[in-house]
């Protein structure tokens, strides 16, 4: 039963992990530097909601099945069962989330917003590709399906981030700024979480690819990776910056007001 | 009785070429290439789909959509999507592909393994087919669209990317 507890875990990791950088990136909607890239913004975060409906659906499919054997949450005051893919993502409270730091902190201007989507998606799409060989055909068809997605939010990022490293001295400083205050936080892709268990799973091989694509892309735009720094961690098990807190304060507001409403 | 299996196969097909797609009203749920199998048992029919793109708010009306006509028709639907294999535009009919250019949006060009050249694809105009065009944008109106522009008749146009 372990297994099924690890893999649920794992799957609203992932779940939380596209739920919260779709919430940041849907932010831009309407705010976008030109109408095209708006529009792109906006489709990538509906991709990641997407993303995050298919692995919380695959979550509550599994919690429904194994009652007996799992502890719902560490609150467990809102949710009742059966659960959905709406209780998972709307009644759990910010220890419950499991989303990775990366994906929480504030957008920033738009160097900072495209620079966090490009290490974040380089690293989702050697996550899911070990994922394709997952012993839950579910997970696997989950992971196939999202890397034709993420394959595309990593041309466009990556494209901002050289077009902004190798543009302007002004669009050039912002990039490196952006790399500045967000490195911190990439530490913590790589730190393989407990429940992490399915044995397709090889983090180090995820950071050594990572590594390699990162710097090509930073090496060519001219742009640096800071000396060492403090790796902030956390977010994998519960423990979050004090922006999380805003994040599901606005998104689930309306259903802790209205239980059950739908529009 | 001469209602067997195979007409009924035959019926429900004809009803799901009725089914437009929300966003691109000219495309049936057929021609879309989202219909994965049809299984019928007396009334009961059993349609297994696959989106698009797992964000495309479109999927879950064409699932209601494809449930309200098979009801009217006196079936029982279920409807069970799967991710797996994943949907490709490879699976869009010919039909669909002209019936898309003839609705003003560019069908996708070539297979879908080559979805990662976008810039370098060459994409007839769907107003005036000059191949003097150029990408804007990876990402258009709607999911499953890029934007690009044709430098001939200076219009803008959606192009039904490669998936
Ligand atoms: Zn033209």
């Amino acid at each position: 039963m372990a297994t099924t507890k690890n893999e649920i875990d794992f799957l609203l990791h992932l779940a939380d992990n596209a739920l919260i950088i779709g919430h940041r990136n849907s932010e831009w909607c309407g705010h976008g530097p030109i109408l095209e890239q708006d529009i792109a913004i906006t489709n990538i975060a509906l991709d990641y909601i997407g993303q995050a409906r298919n692995l919380y659906q695959h979550a509550a499919e599994l919690i429904n099945q194994h009652t007996d054997k799992i502890e719902l949450t560490q609150t467990g005051k809102d949710i009742s069962l059966p659960v959905t893919e709406d209780s998972l993502a709307y009644l759990r409270d910010v220890v419950e989330f499991k989303n990775l730091l990366i994906t929480e902190i504030p957008n920033g201007d738009w160097a900072q917003t495209s620079l966090r989507l490009f290490l974040l998606s380089q690293f989702q799409l050697e996550l899911f590709t070990q994922l394709l060989k997952h012993e839950d055909p579910q997970v696997a068809a989950i992971a196939e399906k999202s890397i034709k997605e993420i394959s595309y939010h990593v041309k466009w990022s990556q494209d901002w981030v050289l077009r902004l490293g190798d543009g302007t001295e002004e669009s050039k400083r912002r990039m490196q700024n952006a790399i500045d205050a967000i490195w911190a936080f990439t530490g913590e892709l790589f730190i393989q979480p407990e429940y992490a268990t399915a044995a397709c799973l090889n983090y180090a091989a995820i950071q050594t690819a990572w590594n390699q694509k990162v710097s090509a892309i930073f090496e060519e735009a001219g742009l640096v990776i800071p000396a060492k720094t403090f790796v902030q961690k956390g977010g994998a098990t519960g423990m979050h910056t004090e922006h999380l807190g805003y994040i599901l304060a606005e998104m689930q507001y309306l259903q802790r007001a209205y239980p059950n409403s739908e529009w | 009785m001469v209602n067997s299996a195979t007409t009924q196969h035959a019926e429900i097909w004809q009803i799901l070429e009725t089914v437009m797609d929300p966003e691109v009203p000219v495309l049936s749920v057929v021609d879309l290439g989202v219909i994965r199998a049809v299984a019928v048992e007396g009334k009961q029919v059993k349609v297994t789909i696959t989106p698009t793109y797992t964000g495309c708010p479109a999927m879950d009306m064409i699932a209601m959509q494809i449930k309200m006509a098979l009801m009217a028709a006196g079936y029982e639907p279920i409807i069970k999507t799967i991710l797996s294999p994943a949907w490709t535009t490879d699976w869009m009919t010919e039909k669909g592909k002209q019936q898309l250019q003839a609705y003003g949006i560019a069908p996708p060009v070539g297979k879908s393994i080559d979805a990662a050249y976008l810039e370098d694809l060459v994409v007839p105009c769907p107003q005036c087919q000059s191949t003097h065009t150029v990408l804007v944008s990876q990402f258009g109106s709607t999911a499953c669209k890029a934007l690009f522009k044709c430098e001939e008749c200076k219009e803008p146009f959606d192009y039904f990317k490669c998936h």
